[in-house]
Protein backbone atom coordinates (compact mmCIF):
# COMPACT_ATOMS: atom_id res chain seq x y z
CA UNK A 1 0.00 0.00 0.00
CA UNK A 2 1.11 3.46 -1.01
CA UNK A 3 0.28 6.62 1.31
CA UNK A 4 0.12 9.91 0.18
CA UNK A 5 -0.78 12.65 2.55
CA UNK A 6 -2.08 16.38 1.05
CA UNK A 7 -1.83 18.50 4.03
CA UNK A 8 -3.74 21.54 2.71
CA UNK A 9 -7.00 19.27 1.93
CA UNK A 10 -6.36 17.04 5.33
CA UNK A 11 -6.69 14.13 2.59
CA UNK A 12 -4.66 11.12 2.82
CA UNK A 13 -4.55 8.65 -0.26
CA UNK A 14 -4.23 5.02 0.71
CA UNK A 15 -3.38 3.22 -3.08
CA UNK A 16 -3.24 -0.11 -2.40
CA UNK A 17 -1.48 -2.50 -4.52
CA UNK A 18 -1.64 -5.64 -3.74
CA UNK A 19 -4.05 -8.53 -3.99
CA UNK A 20 -7.11 -7.94 -1.58
CA UNK A 21 -7.96 -11.64 0.04
CA UNK A 22 -8.71 -13.01 4.01
CA UNK A 23 -4.83 -13.59 3.95
CA UNK A 24 -3.92 -10.26 2.64
CA UNK A 25 -6.20 -8.03 4.08
CA UNK A 26 -4.55 -7.95 7.44
CA UNK A 27 -1.68 -6.27 6.49
CA UNK A 28 -3.68 -3.47 4.69
CA UNK A 29 -5.47 -2.93 7.69
CA UNK A 30 -2.78 -2.58 10.36
CA UNK A 31 -1.18 -0.14 7.93
CA UNK A 32 -4.17 1.83 6.70
CA UNK A 33 -5.59 2.42 10.79
CA UNK A 34 -2.03 3.55 11.68
CA UNK A 35 -2.36 5.92 8.49
CA UNK A 36 -5.59 7.06 9.15
CA UNK A 37 -4.54 7.30 13.13
CA UNK A 38 -1.39 9.39 12.44
CA UNK A 39 -2.74 11.93 10.12
CA UNK A 40 -6.53 12.46 11.17
CA UNK A 41 -7.89 13.21 7.56
CA UNK A 42 -10.88 14.76 6.96
CA UNK A 43 -11.33 12.56 3.60
CA UNK A 44 -9.86 9.42 3.49
CA UNK A 45 -10.02 7.79 -0.07
CA UNK A 46 -8.82 4.12 -0.91
CA UNK A 47 -7.51 3.74 -4.66
CA UNK A 48 -8.22 0.52 -6.43
CA UNK A 49 -6.36 1.39 -9.22
CA UNK A 50 -3.53 -0.94 -9.22
CA UNK A 51 -5.59 -3.88 -6.86
CA UNK A 52 -5.50 -7.18 -9.57
CA UNK A 53 -7.67 -9.24 -7.24
CA UNK A 54 -10.13 -8.44 -4.47
CA UNK A 55 -12.87 -11.04 -2.88
CA UNK A 56 -15.18 -10.52 -0.54
CA UNK A 57 -12.32 -9.74 2.43
CA UNK A 58 -11.98 -5.96 0.87
CA UNK A 59 -15.62 -5.19 1.57
CA UNK A 60 -14.86 -6.20 4.96
CA UNK A 61 -11.68 -4.15 4.97
CA UNK A 62 -13.63 -1.27 4.15
CA UNK A 63 -16.76 -1.31 6.10
CA UNK A 64 -14.04 -1.55 9.08
CA UNK A 65 -12.30 1.39 7.87
CA UNK A 66 -15.23 3.75 7.52
CA UNK A 67 -16.30 3.12 10.80
CA UNK A 68 -12.85 3.80 11.61
CA UNK A 69 -12.76 7.16 9.56
CA UNK A 70 -16.12 8.04 10.92
CA UNK A 71 -14.78 7.83 14.52
CA UNK A 72 -12.43 9.86 14.33
CA UNK A 73 -14.42 12.46 12.16
CA UNK A 74 -13.48 11.70 8.59
CA UNK A 75 -15.63 10.44 5.74
CA UNK A 76 -14.15 7.75 3.71
CA UNK A 77 -14.17 7.44 -0.49
CA UNK A 78 -13.28 4.96 -2.82
CA UNK A 79 -11.72 5.28 -6.09
CA UNK A 80 -10.91 3.63 -9.85
CA UNK A 81 -13.36 0.52 -9.13
CA UNK A 82 -13.55 -1.86 -11.97
CA UNK A 83 -14.22 -5.07 -13.85
CA UNK A 84 -15.10 -7.91 -10.49
CA UNK A 85 -14.31 -5.14 -7.83
CA UNK A 86 -17.27 -3.00 -9.17
CA UNK A 87 -19.44 -5.98 -9.20
CA UNK A 88 -18.61 -6.88 -6.10
CA UNK A 89 -18.84 -3.74 -4.07
CA UNK A 90 -22.30 -2.86 -5.93
CA UNK A 91 -23.59 -6.42 -4.73
CA UNK A 92 -22.74 -5.23 -0.94
CA UNK A 93 -24.91 -2.35 -0.96
CA UNK A 94 -21.59 -0.18 1.01
CA UNK A 95 -21.89 2.51 -2.08
CA UNK A 96 -24.89 3.89 -0.70
CA UNK A 97 -22.98 4.86 2.06
CA UNK A 98 -19.06 5.35 1.10
CA UNK A 99 -19.27 7.56 -1.93
CA UNK A 100 -17.57 6.71 -5.22
CA UNK A 101 -15.04 9.74 -5.97
CA UNK A 102 -12.01 10.63 -8.67
CA UNK A 103 -8.35 11.28 -8.37
CA UNK A 104 -7.40 13.14 -11.41
CA UNK A 105 -7.74 16.33 -10.08
CA UNK A 106 -5.50 15.73 -6.90
CA UNK A 107 -1.98 16.13 -7.74
CA UNK A 108 -2.87 19.23 -8.42
CA UNK A 109 -3.46 19.93 -4.51
CA UNK A 110 -0.19 20.95 -2.79
CA UNK A 111 1.22 18.13 -1.31
CA UNK A 112 2.84 17.71 1.96
CA UNK A 113 4.37 14.49 3.55
CA UNK B 1 -19.35 -39.13 -17.39
CA UNK B 2 -16.60 -38.28 -20.14
CA UNK B 3 -14.45 -35.94 -18.93
CA UNK B 4 -12.38 -33.64 -21.50
CA UNK B 5 -9.77 -32.50 -18.40
CA UNK B 6 -9.50 -33.02 -14.79
CA UNK B 7 -6.90 -32.38 -12.01
CA UNK B 8 -6.73 -32.10 -8.09
CA UNK B 9 -5.02 -30.11 -5.57
CA UNK B 10 -4.39 -30.88 -1.85
CA UNK B 11 -2.91 -28.06 0.71
CA UNK B 12 -3.00 -27.41 4.38
CA UNK B 13 -5.58 -24.46 5.46
CA UNK B 14 -2.98 -21.94 5.63
CA UNK B 15 -4.85 -18.37 4.17
CA UNK B 16 -1.12 -17.76 1.85
CA UNK B 17 -3.01 -21.06 -0.02
CA UNK B 18 -5.70 -18.59 -1.28
CA UNK B 19 -3.98 -16.84 -3.67
CA UNK B 20 -2.20 -20.34 -4.97
CA UNK B 21 -5.31 -22.11 -4.64
CA UNK B 22 -7.56 -19.18 -7.10
CA UNK B 23 -4.41 -18.91 -9.20
CA UNK B 24 -4.08 -22.64 -9.76
CA UNK B 25 -7.69 -23.26 -11.22
CA UNK B 26 -7.42 -20.05 -13.15
CA UNK B 27 -4.23 -21.23 -14.75
CA UNK B 28 -6.45 -24.62 -15.11
CA UNK B 29 -9.40 -22.43 -16.18
CA UNK B 30 -7.34 -20.93 -19.30
CA UNK B 31 -7.66 -24.13 -21.47
CA UNK B 32 -11.49 -22.88 -21.81
CA UNK B 33 -10.05 -20.01 -23.21
CA UNK B 34 -12.39 -17.62 -20.98
CA UNK B 35 -12.51 -13.64 -21.48
CA UNK B 36 -10.59 -11.78 -18.23
CA UNK B 37 -14.04 -11.07 -16.78
CA UNK B 38 -14.96 -14.42 -16.78
CA UNK B 39 -11.36 -15.56 -15.19
CA UNK B 40 -12.05 -12.90 -12.30
CA UNK B 41 -15.43 -14.40 -11.58
CA UNK B 42 -13.61 -17.64 -11.29
CA UNK B 43 -11.08 -16.82 -9.18
CA UNK B 44 -13.03 -14.76 -7.22
CA UNK B 45 -15.51 -17.80 -6.50
CA UNK B 46 -12.79 -20.01 -5.89
CA UNK B 47 -11.12 -17.74 -3.50
CA UNK B 48 -14.48 -17.41 -1.60
CA UNK B 49 -15.13 -21.25 -0.96
CA UNK B 50 -11.63 -21.55 -0.23
CA UNK B 51 -11.61 -19.00 2.89
CA UNK B 52 -14.95 -20.36 4.20
CA UNK B 53 -13.26 -24.10 4.03
CA UNK B 54 -10.27 -22.33 6.42
CA UNK B 55 -11.32 -19.73 8.36
CA UNK B 56 -14.92 -21.32 9.02
CA UNK B 57 -14.36 -25.10 7.91
CA UNK B 58 -11.43 -25.61 10.43
CA UNK B 59 -11.92 -22.39 12.45
CA UNK B 60 -7.78 -21.77 11.42
CA UNK B 61 -6.95 -25.16 12.82
CA UNK B 62 -4.66 -27.13 10.72
CA UNK B 63 -7.09 -29.36 7.66
CA UNK B 64 -6.59 -29.88 4.41
CA UNK B 65 -8.70 -28.35 1.90
CA UNK B 66 -9.23 -30.48 -1.61
CA UNK B 67 -9.77 -29.13 -5.36
CA UNK B 68 -11.15 -31.23 -7.62
CA UNK B 69 -11.85 -28.85 -11.01
CA UNK B 70 -12.99 -30.76 -14.44
CA UNK B 71 -13.27 -29.51 -17.56
CA UNK B 72 -16.06 -30.65 -19.89
CA UNK B 73 -17.05 -29.00 -23.10
CA UNK B 74 -17.17 -25.50 -22.84
CA UNK B 75 -18.00 -26.05 -19.22
CA UNK B 76 -15.84 -26.08 -16.16
CA UNK B 77 -16.77 -27.41 -12.57
CA UNK B 78 -14.95 -27.13 -9.56
CA UNK B 79 -15.42 -29.09 -6.14
CA UNK B 80 -13.97 -27.42 -3.00
CA UNK B 81 -14.48 -29.66 0.10
CA UNK B 82 -12.84 -29.75 3.46
CA UNK B 83 -13.11 -31.91 6.70
CA UNK B 84 -14.06 -29.28 9.03
CA UNK B 85 -16.45 -28.58 11.51
CA UNK B 86 -19.48 -28.23 8.86
CA UNK B 87 -22.54 -25.41 8.31
CA UNK B 88 -25.83 -26.49 10.67
CA UNK B 89 -27.74 -24.94 8.31
CA UNK B 90 -26.77 -23.70 4.67
CA UNK B 91 -30.02 -21.65 3.92
CA UNK B 92 -28.96 -19.53 6.29
CA UNK B 93 -25.63 -19.49 5.74
CA UNK B 94 -26.31 -18.67 2.06
CA UNK B 95 -28.34 -15.30 3.16
CA UNK B 96 -26.72 -12.59 2.37
CA UNK B 97 -24.60 -10.32 4.60
CA UNK B 98 -25.19 -13.09 6.71
CA UNK B 99 -21.77 -14.28 8.86
CA UNK B 100 -20.54 -16.00 12.07
CA UNK B 101 -17.99 -13.68 12.63
CA UNK B 102 -18.78 -9.77 12.44
CA UNK B 103 -16.23 -9.07 14.69
CA UNK B 104 -13.64 -10.20 12.53
CA UNK B 105 -14.94 -7.70 10.02
CA UNK B 106 -16.35 -10.54 7.64
CA UNK B 107 -18.81 -9.22 4.80
CA UNK B 108 -20.79 -12.32 4.97
CA UNK B 109 -20.78 -12.19 1.35
CA UNK B 110 -18.71 -15.25 0.51
CA UNK B 111 -21.94 -17.72 -1.10
CA UNK B 112 -23.40 -14.65 -2.78
CA UNK B 113 -20.82 -13.82 -4.74
CA UNK B 114 -20.26 -17.85 -5.26
CA UNK B 115 -23.86 -17.50 -6.57
CA UNK B 116 -23.74 -14.98 -9.15
CA UNK B 117 -20.20 -15.29 -10.36
CA UNK B 118 -20.84 -18.41 -11.42
CA UNK B 119 -24.08 -20.21 -13.41
CA UNK B 120 -24.53 -23.12 -10.40
CA UNK B 121 -24.11 -23.38 -6.69
CA UNK B 122 -24.33 -26.74 -5.10
CA UNK B 123 -22.99 -26.94 -1.02
CA UNK B 124 -23.05 -30.53 0.87
CA UNK B 125 -22.54 -30.14 4.39
CA UNK B 126 -22.67 -32.65 7.71
CA UNK B 127 -21.74 -31.24 10.95
CA UNK B 128 -18.48 -32.60 12.57
CA UNK B 129 -17.45 -33.80 8.93
CA UNK B 130 -17.38 -31.62 6.67
CA UNK B 131 -18.27 -29.21 3.20
CA UNK B 132 -18.41 -29.68 -0.27
CA UNK B 133 -19.09 -27.01 -2.65
CA UNK B 134 -19.59 -27.65 -6.09
CA UNK B 135 -19.98 -24.68 -8.28
CA UNK B 136 -20.29 -24.54 -12.26
CA UNK B 137 -19.38 -21.81 -15.15
CA UNK B 138 -19.79 -22.19 -19.14
CA UNK B 139 -17.32 -20.78 -20.98
CA UNK B 140 -18.85 -18.99 -24.05
CA UNK B 141 -17.20 -19.84 -27.24
CA UNK B 142 -15.48 -17.20 -28.63
CA UNK B 143 -16.42 -16.55 -32.61
CA UNK B 144 -13.90 -15.14 -34.68
CA UNK B 145 -15.56 -12.05 -35.22
CA UNK B 146 -15.45 -11.90 -31.48
CA UNK B 147 -11.50 -12.12 -31.50
CA UNK B 148 -11.10 -9.66 -33.71
CA UNK B 149 -13.21 -7.13 -32.05
CA UNK B 150 -10.80 -8.08 -28.80
CA UNK B 151 -7.32 -7.56 -30.48
CA UNK B 152 -8.92 -4.21 -32.00
CA UNK B 153 -10.06 -3.02 -28.33
CA UNK B 154 -6.59 -4.67 -26.59
CA UNK B 155 -4.98 -2.48 -29.58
Amino acid sequence: METQYYKKDKLLVLKITEEIDDCSVQKIRRKADYEIERYMPKRVVFDFDSVTFMDSAGIGLIIGRYKFTNMLGGKLEVANLTGSIKKIFEMSGILRLIPITTLENISDIEETA
Amino acid sequence: MDFENEMKLEFISKSVNEAFARISIAAFASQLDPTIEELADIKTAVSEAVTNSIIHGYDNKQGIVKIVAKLKNNEIIIEISDNGKGIENVDIAKEPLYTTKPNLERSGMGFTIMESFMDSLEIESIVGLGTKVTMSKKIKPKTEENDEFELISNA
